[in-house]
């Protein structure tokens, strides 16, 4: 049982995928402008590294090891679609917002890093818990990045204005790099930076 | 009375090393202590080539040779008033309104100077405190320069964020003075530039409206005059001594000529880059003289030197030594790039109308690929002479 827990647990933490690993780079920088679309990208890749991790360990045994990666990429091509197709009935504007980085997840290297690395070689039970903690932890980055990104660029959360009108009327303004992508990669910077400082084990070592 | 302050230092100075009161402390007094005077430790063991010139001496000439900008500019920002407003108390072109000015722009200059220095410096201590190091004296420089580079009206506020910010992300997050590889000073201005876009470009922020306020008195800098298709109304000899809207300190081009004698008789600066970044705008200003298709492009080539920021780039930025190129072909290389982009962003890209800030952050980037290249040609040549040789004296 605590196996399950720690699979659950660690992504959200110490094995982390965008924080430690670096991966999920680019939709991090795309969608985290606002916090609305970030939330729901986050929602979309937790389904698919769950789900996708859970059928392909159901199918580990089966799959031919030379055409793995085939049929990797047909079931998470499937999954996408398939949420693609959802937000597009229940959710359109959210789904017009994420607009190409929503059938751009099948090429999050979350995903595919978690089926060669996980699926494969684990249960069916493990390899769903698993993807759901870094689809998770994925989300967890993703929400910290748009609430600054909306919060401080546009002063608004999940579209709702935040900072009292009066701060504008005394002369505030709001940050206008925080829209700029460049600015989601310098606030995942940040939170790396204060992630190894709290946690100095998990510092490279310099004499490699 | 320096008798008297070296006695007090000494005096308290065992508070201070290990085992003290205030050994925690250590680094904040270390850094006054090699402030007020220069350090008379020396190096006990093995053959070291020191220079009599420490950082922090080096640092402070180049705070001098920034004073005539900065003192011209003061100037600069009460004239502007004066021309524009209704309420100017002296009579224009009198000696009590010139003196105005100068107090004026001073007022104006100061709490920027202040808000620059108390934020920057205040990380700075708290990081070296945090990781006990010596206090890094890059900031003096960089302080007195971020006021210098942005328009009058910046709040305050706004100031004060984009210090923090170069400090934090431009310096320390790379280890503090000597690591960065953007000019930190530059930083600062790219985070207005883009954060606060309104505050930092078009014609409502270059001249101030009255002593304390934000507000501004619409006027287009020359930069924008010919950015919008039309020849600056100011004329050469105007744009060379520097009486034009613009930031606080960088409109006047004899006073930066001055700062670059006292930085090139002292060395501290590289006249490889300052010559080279003003063969580049040259060279690539010619060149679209001969294009010449619109009026931008048909702008005498040197009017690029008068206008805008590109002299006191070339001066005071390019050559920061930590973030230019170190070898001396790749300063050649580096200095002409940073001359080609900002008069080619200038002129061909209308979204940004100053191109300095941009080309030399840019180059910024290059610099260390620059060197790699220039040592590597360097290695590959010296191998092929020797291997040369060797043949020559086997056969």
């Amino acid at each position: 049982m605590a196996n399950y827990k720690k699979l659950l647990i660690e992504p959200l933490r110490k094995t982390n995928p965008v924080t430690v690993l670096v991966l999920g780079i680019c939709s991090c920088l795309a969608v985290t402008a606002q916090l609305k679309p970030a939330l729901v990208m986050g929602a979309s890749v937790t389904v698919v590294t769950a789900l996708s991790n859970f059928i392909i360990s159901l199918l580990r045994k089966g799959i031919p090891n030379r055409i793995r990666i085939i049929v990797q990429l047909v079931v998470v091509a499937t999954l996408v679609i398939m949420i693609d197709q959802f937000l597009k009935a229940f959710a359109y504007d959210v789904s017009k917002q994420l607009s190409v980085y929503v059938g751009l997840i099948i090429t999050n290297c979350i995903i595919m890093g978690r089926l060669e690395a996980f699926a494969l070689s684990h249960n069916p039970r493990e390899s769903f818990l698993d993807g759901l903690g870094n689809g998770l932890g994925y989300s967890v980055i993703l929400f910290i990045v748009a609430f600054f990104r909306e919060l401080l660029g546009s002063g608004t959360l999940l579209g709702y204005q935040v900072i009292p009108q009066t701060f504008y009327e005394a002369g505030y303004q709001n940050n206008g790099l925080m829209i700029l992508p460049p600015m989601a990669l310098i606030v995942v910077g940040v939170i790396i930076w204060i992630q190894r400082t709290r946690h100095p084990e998990m510092q490279d070592s310099n004499n490699n | 009375m320096f008798n008297n302050l070296r006695h007090f230092i000494d005096k308290i100075k065992p508070n201070f090393v290990e085992g003290g009161k205030f050994a925690w402390l250590q680094s904040t007094f270390e850094a006054f202590e090699t402030f007020a005077f220069t350090p008379n430790r020396v190096t006990k063991r093995g053959c070291h080539v020191r220079d009599a010139v420490d950082l922090k001496r080096a640092m402070i000439t180049v705070v001098i040779a920034l004073v005539p900008a900065m003192l011209f500019g003061m100037w600069n920002i009460g004239y502007q008033t004066s021309l524009h407003t209704t309420n100017w108390p002296y009579e224009l072109g009198t000696t009590a309104s010139w003196w105005y000015c100068l107090w004026f722009g001073f007022l104006r200059m100061l709490p920027m100077l202040a808000v620059s220095y108390i934020v920057g410096l205040g990380i700075e201590f708290t990081f070296a405190q945090i990781r006990q190091h010596e206090v890094n004296e890059g900031f003096l420089v960089t302080g007195f320069i971020i006021p210098m580079i942005v328009p009058v009206t910046t709040p305050l506020w706004q100031l004060a964020l984009a210090t923090a910010f170069a400090v934090i992300i431009g310096k320390e997050v790379f280890g503090g003075t000597g690591m960065n590889f953007l000019n930190p000073a530059l930083v600062a201005r790219a985070f207005l530039f883009f954060a606060y876009p309104t505050r930092m470009s078009g014609d409502n922020v270059w001249i101030a409206n009255d002593l304390w306020g934000t507000d501004a008195i619409t006027s287009a800098t020359p930069l924008a005059e010919l950015a919008a298709g039309i020849r600056p109304s100011a004329s050469a000899l105007d744009l060379f001594i520097g009486t034009i809207p613009g930031s606080t300190c960088e409109t006047s081009v004899i006073a930066i000529l001055l700062g670059a004698i006292i930085l090139l008789l002292t060395g501290i600066a590289s006249w490889r880059i300052m010559l080279s970044v003003v063969l580049g705008g040259g060279l690539i200003g010619l060149l679209f003289n001969a294009i010449g298709t619109n009026e931008y492009m048909q702008l005498p080539f040197y009017y690029h030197y008068l206008i805008g920021g590109f002299m006191f780039g070339a001066v005071f930025m390019a050559t920061d030594p930590v973030t230019a190129a170190q070898t001396n072909i790749g300063k050649w290389i580096y200095g002409l790039l940073i001359g080609i982009f900002a008069v080619m962003l200038r002129v061909i890209n209308p979204a940004y109308p100053e191109g300095m800030m941009l080309s030399i952050l840019l180059m910024n980037c290059f610099a260390p690929l620059i060197d790699h290249c220039v040592v590597a040609r360097n290695i590959k040549m010296r191998q092929k002479r020797a291997i040369l040789q060797h043949k020559t004296t086997t056969r």
